[in-house]
């Protein structure tokens, strides 16, 4: 028996036969006659290049075939033929493990309980434009300690790509190549850090990305990162990731809820909320274990309680009980709970993977005071591309 | 090096053309900038221009970055001077210099045939806009609305387009020239715009999609034969706006398919049959199919008088000097000279209508204008597919080629749709079964009243198939501002 393929098709009843698509294809992949504009499964390499330049949207069809239509059959559709039952899918069409970033993302947006969707308003990210073997190099413009804290390096590293198209969205990741190879004698692979500039640059108009970057201990790409001084090189991968990515009606309200590191993505959405004028608000409940150690502790105090309203919470005061961002959900339940029942509300929990559980407690008593069963709240949320997760 | 793929943003202008680099022209752009948005914030209500659309824009010139879609609002759209990327070793590829190298500066025999087809082209821009300008009053839904000032904010990025020519490679009288650019105006006494078709009416959302179906597809015809032109840098510019003129054809060709789509829509579920019953068809509020004809005679034979004479010796000089091609130049399996070949043309011999052959340089312009009535005939058809589907008995036409001209062999006689030439009393009497009439207009007229509320459509035209940039329904394209 044959595999199944895949076979990139374009509908006949949307498509306007302006040719747009015949003349972006690198190799010659699609013609027409007088009746249809078609793709020669026997060329198309699926690069993409035809799908963002179609006006009308007909070029994003694709069927799951035994035997594909030849295009003498696609010169006489008069409509798409429907998906045939096919039995055995091929592998490898989801997230998956062939490619490992997405695995990691994957992993990373476990923790939502379902498959992940982006909100409805999002814009459309770019993904996947640099790769291991063809990476994005960036100069290092600043990199700046965020911490007051010893035991805890948190830094703010702000990379330039040059002339070089990086377009980025607030939520969206980037992979950073540390040089050097592994003990095996082969280049290391990318880590994952989430960008924490908005989208038209740390400066507006710059383009120029930012990231949040903790030291782990023998962490060999944080302390790269930690270490790079002004000026120098460092390759890039990505963008990646098309879920955790914020509405871009200003209208939405936002719930924040992060820890360390994991305030990244919150500090670029707040950053392209103000940016935009978004008129929506965002509360944000942020915990770390003292302000010394609160990234970005000095730059939040200056955004107005109309834009963010603040919860930072600290679990190692000296003279105060441990007090975790769980806790203090709890203790703000009223706001949280109206926030729970407007489905105008988008929530994003980001950070350690631990506070998972925590969170996932106070939303259950928190939907149980308002009449709702959390987890199906959360589906319903989730499903509409209201509730993302992101732990590591 | 100088990146020529990606869109820079380091001076006021984005640009691929670098521009920071080139002081002379970014001071000439940038002095002419003003104008440009102060005629912009003139042109279109205020509310308008302090909403949020749901706008397409360029990042970069190649497929992957020149349909980044995001809410702006329209007096901050990135109007910018993009090129096609170079074609490497380029040649010219038509007329006397066949085969020798593209132009990247003006040729100075070339200069004034040059400098005329670019404002010729320059002016039609702006001039689409100011036709256009109140039509968001009663846009049929926030998805069309979009859609329109998606147009808008193009036909004003092609205006930058030509004006970087004039401005780059015409010295001081094109820098006049831009300058004159914002001078003209659509339907104005003093200062018209160049072509006729550019000082008709937009008066309704039906011209509107006319228009982008036929006129813009003159657009698109003029683009596709300036993109042969062996001046390279007009090329460029035209290759990379016929990308956009895209979506001009794709709102016209929906459009009228939607309007289409309702009618018979509503026919059906009220058990009309007869398409020719209109005054039952007009009171469920759509518009009857015949008045429909009628919109596309009118805008059809605006369209076709673009093309200019039939016999042009301008045409065939602008093709001989390798400055102006056919469509599809480069597909066409012939000398690429036409010193010798003939053409056949219609025209009007002892009050027949025949076809002669004449020497094929002189016919570019019926050429192009053959090209067009096939490419035109592409839609119409599918049109008729969605009547056909519905078992309503009705087929849309494209009249004569004759009919209705102002330019041209047919423009001293009249012709009905069907080629038969008329007296100019019958024409008289008759001209008002052919093409809209006040009557029309004004019942037309009456169904455009606004529907913003999301996923909703005005009555007389059916919701899209699909979104743009695949958003679900009742996606919100434009964020009205209320003042």
């Amino acid at each position: 028996m044959t595999t199944p393929v895949k076979q990139h098709l374009i509908d006949p009843e949307i498509c306007i036969r302006c040719y747009t698509c015949e003349m972006t294809c690198p190799i010659g992949a699609i013609e027409h006659d007088d009746n249809n504009v078609v793709v020669n499964a026997d060329v198309c390499n699926f690069c993409m290049d035809c799908i963002p330049v179609c006006p009308t949207g007909s070029i994003d069809e694709w069927r799951v075939v035994e035997t594909p239509y030849t295009l003498e059959e696609q010169y006489e559709f008069d409509e798409l033929p429907e998906q045939a039952e096919i039995e055995a899918a091929p592998a490898g069409g989801d997230e998956g493990e062939a490619d490992p970033i997405a695995a990691l993302l994957a992993e990373a947006h476990k923790g939502a309980g379902g498959k992940a969707r982006a909100p409805l308003t999002a814009a459309k990210p770019a993904v996947n434009m640099y790769t291991l073997g063809k990476p994005a190099k960036m100069k290092v413009q600043g990199n700046y300690r965020l911490t007051d804290d010893p035991s805890h390096d948190v830094r703010h590293i702000i990379l330039d790509p040059g002339a070089l198209p990086f377009p980025v969205l607030e939520g969206q990741s980037v992979g950073i190549i540390p040089p050097g190879q592994d003990a095996e004698g082969k280049a290391h692979l990318p880590r994952l850090y989430s960008v924490s500039s908005p989208r038209d640059g740390e400066r507006p108009g710059y383009h120029n990305i930012s990231l949040t970057v903790k030291r782990e201990d023998g962490g060999l790409a944080s302390n790269y990162l930690c270490d790079l001084e002004q000026g120098s090189e460092v390759e890039v991968t990505g963008p990646f990731g098309s879920t955790f990515l914020m509405p871009n009606d200003p209208n939405a309200r936002l719930l924040l809820i992060c820890t360390g590191t994991g305030s990244a993505p919150m500090r670029a959405f707040t950053m392209q909320r103000q940016r935009g004028g978004a008129t929506g608000g965002m509360t944000m409940f942020f915990g770390a274990r003292t302000p010394e150690s609160l990234p970005y502790f000095g730059p939040l105090k200056k955004i107005p309680e109309k834009i963010l309203r603040q919860h930072l919470v600290f679990s190692r005061l000296p003279d105060a009980d441990k007090e975790y961002v769980q806790d203090r959900i709890v203790s703000e339940q009223d706001e949280v709970a109206e926030m729970l029942g407007d489905d105008r509300t988008h929530i994003y929990i980001c950070g350690l993977r631990g506070m998972e559980e925590g969170v996932e407690l106070a939303m259950t008593s928190i939907a149980e005071s308002i009449g709702q069963q959390w987890t199906a709240l959360r589906d319903v949320m989730r499903d509409e591309g209201r509730y993302h997760v992101e732990t590591y | 090096m100088l990146d020529l793929i990606n869109v820079s943003y380091d001076t006021q202008i984005p640009n691929n053309v670098g521009l920071s680099e080139d002081k002379k022209v970014l001071k000439a752009l940038e002095k002419w900038h003003p104008g440009y948005i102060n005629w912009w914030n003139d042109l279109i209500p205020q509310n308008f221009q302090e909403s949020m659309v749901y706008l397409r824009t360029a990042v970069s010139v190649d497929p992957k970055g020149w349909a980044k879609f995001d809410y702006v609002k329209m007096p901050e759209y990135r109007w910018g001077v993009l090129l096609a990327p170079a074609v490497e070793d380029r040649k010219i590829p038509m007329g006397e210099h066949l085969g020798e190298k593209a132009w990247q500066e003006v040729p100075g025999e070339y200069r004034n045939m040059l400098k005329r087809l670019i404002v010729i082209q320059g002016d039609t821009e702006p001039g689409s806009v100011e036709q256009q300008r109140f039509l968001g009053l009663t846009a049929p839904s926030l998805y069309d609305m979009r859609n329109l000032f998606q147009v808008n904010v193009e036909e004003g990025r092609h205006l930058w387009a030509m004006v970087y020519l004039l401005q780059k490679y015409f010295g001081r009288d094109g820098r006049e020239e831009a300058n004159d650019l914002l001078v003209r105006s659509s339907g104005s006494e003093d200062a018209p715009r160049m072509l006729g078709a550019f000082n008709e009416e937009t008066p309704d959302w039906l011209s509107f999609f006319m228009f982008t179906y036929f006129t813009d597809r003159d657009g698109k015809m003029q683009l596709e034969s300036l993109a042969q032109s062996g001046f390279d840098p007009l090329s460029r510019t035209c290759r990379f706006m016929l990308t956009e003129e895209a979506h001009h054809m794709f709102v016209g060709e929906t459009g009228v398919g939607r309007t289409i789509q309702a009618t018979i829509e509503a026919m059906n579920a009220n058990g009309i049959t007869d398409p020719y019953d209109i005054n039952k068809i007009r009171d469920l509020g759509v518009i009857d199919l015949p008045t429909i004809q009628k919109k596309l005679n009118l805008h059809y034979t605006l369209s076709l008088d673009l093309f200019g004479q039939e016999v042009s010796t301008n045409a065939a000089n602008a093709f001989n000097s390798g400055i102006k091609g056919r469509y599809m130049e480069q597909r066409i399996d012939d000398d690429h000279k036409l010193n010798d070949a003939t053409y056949p043309v219609t025209s009007i011999k002892d009050g027949k209508i025949l076809t002669e052959d004449v020497p094929a340089l002189t016919a570019i312009n019926m050429r192009l204008r053959d090209d067009y009535v096939r490419d035109a005939a592409g839609g119409v058809g599918r049109w008729n597919k969605l009547i056909a589907k519905s078992g309503v008995e009705f087929e849309l036409k494209l009249p004569h080629e004759g009919f209705h001209r102002q330019i041209g062999v047919f423009s001293t006689v009249a012709i009905d749709p069907d080629g038969n030439i008329l007296s100019a009393e019958d024409w008289q009497k008759r001209q008002g079964e052919w093409l809209p009439t006040k009557a029309d207009g004004d019942f037309i007229q009456s169904l455009m009243v606004p529907c913003f509320e999301p996923g909703k459509y005005a009555s007389w035209i059916a919701a899209p198939k699909v979104g743009i940039d695949n958003k679900p329904g009742d996606y919100e394209y434009v964020k009205l501002h209320m003042a």
